[in-house]
């Protein structure tokens, strides 16, 4: 019941905004950054290979630039592949006002239920084309079936969605290392991998996917109304709740959309390594994926998605730390330096805004 | 003139003794399972479990959460987060080891400080820079666990090569990934017992009747409450917001370097991978322990019953070992999270009946 | 008046905000021991003003002298510490602490350097009696209603022994007894020598407490008088800028209803609605064109009756009729679907989504209507959006800004288009015209008449007693969660109403009887 006409000054809640000016400036920013760090690159391989008297196997040294080019640029688009399909899962719960610590989890035991199907009797019984459909269809089913039952805590009996997603976090890997009691399942099919090791056109198949995700995410939330529904409850709960806005529907929805999502990248995962791991699979991927959202510039606190700032913010995060990592920086320095650079795009996106 | 009388709408009988200061409801009845698991265990598993040994090793196994918890504790009542316990502790853990060679006295002080400093900085980001303490303690807890990793090379590698004329005779204890405690130092003593009990169950009692005190009693403790019930009131009454938040988190890193302390001094070698997860496990014992994770309402004495009851669940799970049937790593991990999710529903239930 | 009786003096303040100059170069001169008003519509900047005195905002020109000294506060802890304590209108209190902690909260008590719950209890007790107030100060502020909720914040900033106290719409929580205690603390405050700046709305209040009167309209001061010099048709037309003979003549709202026929159909019927203890028995109906006015105290359950009819609330026992067939819903869709809206209370809380654009907030509700296999067409919206914008007359630079630029009663606005956009049968206005200056206020009351007039039956609650008895064709009355009177358009009256909401138990005391 405010009887003030401008914003409260003395209001201490900022928020960003990635529709203005500033928000432009923003994503340009962030562009900007990842530009000069991929050109940075550029310069390094070609000094590393020109400097380096051994030519592995072809003669020239501009094939061998080229070589190393594309290899830096595949271990790159497959790291940031998973972080980005995840993150925006993870984007599309915070904007809600949630937010999921299960997404690790979920990998985990989406990754572990696909060698369970193709390595098991089915392949003999039905042949692979079948067999690896469901390899893919089961653990999705089930990734969002978690998702779901995350939905269900939050929304039926109203566990905050730390809490809930903490549930999740802290049994579900339990029960993925359950389900092979903690060995790894190695395997080879070629079929399954196609998901992670094709390379249609050149590029691993994990980007088509990751870019797929990424352009479907964005319509949803800037042109269906499922999207506005998403903001208006991050936005105001009660509101959107009193506009008749379906709030128990949607929230559920974009936690089993997380679920789904995590399903997908925790299949990438075991594609590209040929094995399972429970005990590795997403391991802290949800500080990736909180970072990149973070640094993309949605708001923790919720009402605003930018999806394809989580994309950026995922890239420049991925980025940063290959190029360090590849100048020598030690590993454990590197996350040093992440944590830094975290810090300083959160502060920055606050500073812009306010 | 006439007056106004207003009632506030009364919790007679059972409900209204429970609304007592020092616990909240929820908090009486987590005592009550705290105390029937106890009982069960005896029971079922005799001697073995209540025996001096087992509990006595249980409580200073627990005593690192223990800490954490109550740092935690505060954090949450002003309606924030520190998930950056963890990496604190285990960098200060590595601290201690290092410092062990110097006597107990610096092993115990250096990464005590060092937990503080790195808490004023999360305080510092938090209410001066105005990040939202999740982000804020991510990153900590991100930088301080790449330090952890890093530190056996700081001490072995780097400050070699920097000086290479003064003889390093700490070499030997750093390997490349971990460092060992200097044995002759005593600085193993922390874990040994004073007057019947170990030393770090006396910690315990002193920290958290401190805490205790400085919640109920002192201004502090009341500001704290307040920010986390309304922090833009609190701002505009004219309190002392930001002072306190830092604080509060400055509070938190000083007890998360007391759990690395003892967590050196248990192993013989402080190890980088350690502490993983124990910032989850604060924060699980301080729900159901009953303090509300929105803030503004919470108890000391709750959480320690927390921290109790999930080490003496804990403890008990490796006791089952029925005709071979044990339960692995991964079981209890399932357990774990069934755990909490039964807990929190419950307290939400409880919570929804008593409004 | 000499120098030494001057407390404080504000002298040519100015305040820029982005586009928009909210204080231009404004004066305000206060004596001690005087109540002094404080008036304006929203955007005339006396909300800037009093937050730039207390330490809420910095000013950018201008000198502020108070106590004989030139003073620059930065904080509103800087302000309390020289002297002025503050009661804002919304509660800035802490609901989780107990009464008694939150009127000394940062001056409690201590004994060898810890608190003393026993002195703190007593001290605050002391000082609730001492204003006329007997409650149980160790029980959560969050028990109590909003009204003792406000008197408590009242006990505190009064007993900082300050040389001014700043209130700030006190009384828009209150009940006439409570008002009645407020002004007798007032009375005492000025006795002791304490000046009071007084800021409110509910212009019949200064007339009966106040000394002198500061006017002011867009950003500047227009007059400074003796309140006894002027009257409230005068001070009305100076807020506004108008005509004296202009305000006389169409009354102090803008409502102009026509009749309505006693054969005229019922679209809302409520029998014995019963939803314990929220709601006891509420049976109230509307016809098809009638505006049915909502009265009662604070308390009383009209909010909630509204929310209980509109779905966002069960309803336990009795039965609703919708167009003389019996409903029940599940949810608000289902009240939307059938043609209900809801314009809630606290425009903040519960109406106005803050990062979404004006052209969400306004179609939120009527996105099923707007999109085809989930995909919202846009041209459909925008359509939508420019010819609401243009029917209510909404003052913004483009639908695409954020609702939260607009000022409250162009927030309102869009509110109303959320539901007027859908055709509604039924429109539930809780409190539509609060906290919106005396301008946008009659503009709303028109644009409701005339809903009227369409055929639209309208369920306006409303704390105003104007609203009541020029807007309404019939009025119901609750208390205690009941409704107990029903007034024809000939019953309505001033002291009909106040007679009705006043009888029976008071609603502090509400205590479920099942």
């Amino acid at each position: 019941m405010t009887t003030s006409d401008q914003a409260s000054g003395i209001s201490t809640t900022m928020r960003d905004d990635t529709r203005g000016l500033l928000g432009k400036a923003r994503t340009y920013g962030i562009l900007a950054v990842i530009l000069i760090l991929v050109i940075f690159n550029f310069f390094r391989i070609w000094n590393t290979i020109s400097n380096t008297a051994t030519f592995v196997e072809s003669g020239t040294v501009q094939q061998e630039y080229i070589r190393s080019l594309n290899q830096a640029l595949n271990v790159n688009l497959t790291q940031v592949a998973t972080i980005v399909i995840v993150g925006v899962g993870m984007t599309l719960v915070i904007a809600t006002g949630g937010i999921d610590l299960s997404v690790g989890a979920i990998m985990a035991i989406a990754g572990q239920i696909a060698p369970l199907i193709f390595l098991g009797s089915i392949g003999q019984r039905f042949g692979m084309g079948v067999t690896n459909t469901l390899a893919i269809i089961v653990p999705l089913i089930v990734s969002s079936a978690v998702g779901l039952f995350n939905g269900f805590m939050v929304t039926q009996l109203r566990f905050q969605p730390i809490i809930a997603t903490l549930v999740v976090y802290i049994g579900g890997r339990g029960i993925a290392q359950v389900l092979t009691n903690g060995y790894l399942q190695v395997f080879r099919n070629p079929g399954f991998q196609y998901l992670a090791l094709g390379r249609p056109l050149g590029i691993p198949t994990q980007v088509y996917i990751m870019f797929a995700v990424v352009i479907l995410a964005d319509l949803l939330v800037r042109r269906t109304s499922f999207g506005q529904y998403v903001l208006s409850i991050g936005g105001n709960e009660r509101a959107a709740r009193l506009a008749g806005v379906p709030v128990n529907r949607v929230k559920t929805a974009v936690y089993v959309i997380s679920g789904f999502l995590c399903g997908i990248a925790g299949l990438i995962v075991v594609a590209i390594n040929s094995a399972s791991d429970a005990n590795l699979n997403g391991l802290n991927i949800e500080l990736d994926a909180i970072a990149a959202v973070a640094v993309g510039g949605t708001p923790l606190s919720g009402g605003i998605a930018t999806i394809w700032g989580t994309l950026l913010g995922a890239l420049f995060i991925q980025l940063a730390r290959f190029t360090l990592i590849s100048i020598g920086v030690p590993y454990e320095f590197a996350l040093v330096v992440n944590a830094a650079i975290i810090l300083t795009a959160v502060y920055l996106q606050r500073q812009r805004s306010s | 003139m006439a007056v106004t009388q207003a009632n506030s709408t009364p919790k007679q009988g059972i409900r209204g003794f429970m609304s007592a200061n020092l616990f909240q409801n929820q908090g009486v009845l987590v005592f009550v399972v705290l105390i029937v698991v106890f009982l069960a265990g005896s029971i079922i598993f005799g001697s073995t479990f209540y025996s001096g040994y087992n509990i006595t090793t249980m409580l200073v196994f627990n005593s690192m959460f223990a800490f954490i918890s109550l740092g935690m504790t505060f954090v949450i009542i002003t309606g924030g987060i520190d998930l950056s316990v963890s990496s604190v502790a285990v960098l200060t853990s590595m601290l201690a080891a290092w410092f062990s060679r110097f006597g107990l006295l610096p092993a115990i002080f250096v990464p005590v400080i060092v937990g503080t400093l790195i808490g004023l900085f999360n305080g510092w980001t938090i209410s001066k820079l105005g990040i939202l303490p999740f982000i804020a303690t991510l990153v900590t807890f991100m930088a301080a666990r790449g330090l952890a990793l890093i530190m056996p090379k700081i001490f072995g590698i780097y400050l070699a090569n920097l000086f290479p004329n003064v003889s390093w005779s700490w070499v030997d204890y750093v390997a490349d990934y971990s460092i060992v405690i200097d044995r002759s130092q005593n600085f193993q003593a922390i874990i040994g017992n004073f007057l019947g009990l170990p030393i770090p169950v006396w910690l315990i009692l002193i920290a958290y009747t401190l805490g205790a005190v400085l919640l109920q009693y002192t201004r502090f403790g009341r500001v704290t409450l307040a920010i986390g019930g309304n922090e833009e009131a609190a701002r505009l009454m004219g309190l002392p917001v930001t002072v306190t938040k830092t604080l509060v988190y400055a509070m938190s890193g000083a007890l998360a370097g007391l759990a690395g302390v003892i967590l050196a001094s248990r192993s013989g070698t402080a190890l980088p991978t350690e502490a993983v997860g124990w910032e989850l496990q604060a924060i699980s014992a301080v729900v159901v322990g009953g303090t509300l994770l929105t803030g503004g309402k919470g108890s000391v004495v709750s959480t320690l019953i927390g921290v109790l009851l999930l080490g003496l669940i804990f403890n008990l799970l490796n006791f089952i070992n029925v005709g071979g049937f044990s339960l692995t790593v991964y079981w209890q991990a399932v357990v774990r999270g069934a755990f909490l999710f039964i807990v929190v529903l419950l307290q939400s239930s409880w919570l929804r009946r008593n409004r | 008046m000499t120098s030494n009786d001057v407390l404080l003096e504000m002298k040519d303040i100015l305040k820029v905000f982005p586009g928009i100059v909210a204080v231009d170069h404004a004066n305000m001169q206060i004596s001690r021991g005087e109540v002094h008003a404080l008036v304006g519509e929203n955007g005339a900047g006396k909300s800037t003003m009093i937050k730039i005195l207390t330490g809420a905002y910095i000013r950018d020109g201008g000198k502020i002298t108070f106590d004989g000294q030139d003073v620059e506060y930065r904080t509103p802890q800087q302000a309390q510490e020289n002297g002025i304590s503050t009661i804002y209108q919304e509660i800035n209190l802490v609901p989780l602490r107990s009464v008694a902690e939150n009127i000394l909260m940062g001056r409690e008590p201590t004994r060898y350097g810890l608190l003393d719950w026993k002195r703190l209890n007593t001290e605050a007790n002391r000082i609730l009696v001492q204003m006329g107030i007997e409650i149980d100060v160790t029980k959560p502020l969050a028990d109590y209603n909003i009204a003792i909720q406000q008197m408590v914040a009242i006990a505190r900033a009064v007993s900082f022994k300050s040389k001014l106290v700043v209130m700030d719409e006190p009384t828009s929580s209150l009940d006439d007894h409570e008002v009645h205690i407020l002004f007798e603390t007032i009375r005492r405050l000025k006795a002791e020598g304490v000046s009071v700046i007084f800021i409110t709305h509910r212009l019949d209040e200064l007339f009966v407490i106040c000394d002198r009167i500061t006017i002011m309209r867009d950003g500047k001061t227009i007059e400074t008088r003796d309140i006894s010099s002027i009257t409230k048709l005068e001070l009305v037309s100076k807020m506004l800028g108008k005509e004296l003979g202009q305000v006389r003549r169409s009354g102090a709202t803008s409502f102009e209803i026509k009749e309505v026929g006693p054969d005229a159909e019922m679209v809302l019927e409520l029998d014995q609605a019963k939803n314990s203890p929220v709601l006891q028995d509420v049976s109230l109906n509307v016809r098809k064109g009638e505006i049915v006015g909502l009265a009662g105290l604070l308390g009383s359950g009209r909010s909630e009756a509204a929310r209980a009819i509109f779905g966002a609330d069960p309803i336990r026992e009795g039965q609703m009729r919708w167009d003389g067939k019996p409903v029940s819903f599940l949810s608000t869709r289902d009240a939307i679907d059938v043609g209900m809206g809801y314009c809630p209370e606290d425009r903040k809380a519960e109406g106005v989504v803050p990062f979404l654009s004006v052209r969400e907030n306004l179609t939120l509700a009527a996105l099923p209507r707007l999109t085809h296999k989930g995909i919202i067409n846009r041209d459909k919206q925008k359509q939508i959006v420019d010819q609401f914008i243009k029917m209510l007359g909404i003052k913004l630079s483009s639908p695409d800004q954020k609702i939260r630029e607009l000022s409250g009663g162009n927030q309102q606005k869009v509110l109303l288009a959320r539901w007027l956009c859908m055709n509604p049968q039924l429109l539930i206005l809780d409190e539509p015209t609060r906290g919106i200056d005396v301008g946008a206020k009659g503009e709303i009351q028109k644009i409701i008449s005339g809903l009227a007039d369409e055929g639209v039956g309208v369920l306006m609650i409303t704390s105003e007693m104007e609203e009541l008895t020029e807007g309404s064709h019939r009025v119901f009355v609750m208390r205690d969660r009941r409704t107990v009177t029903e007034l024809s358009r000939e019953e309505i009256s001033q002291d009909a109403i106040m007679d009705a909401m006043a009888h029976g138990e008071s609603e502090n005391n509400v205590e479920v009887q099942s």
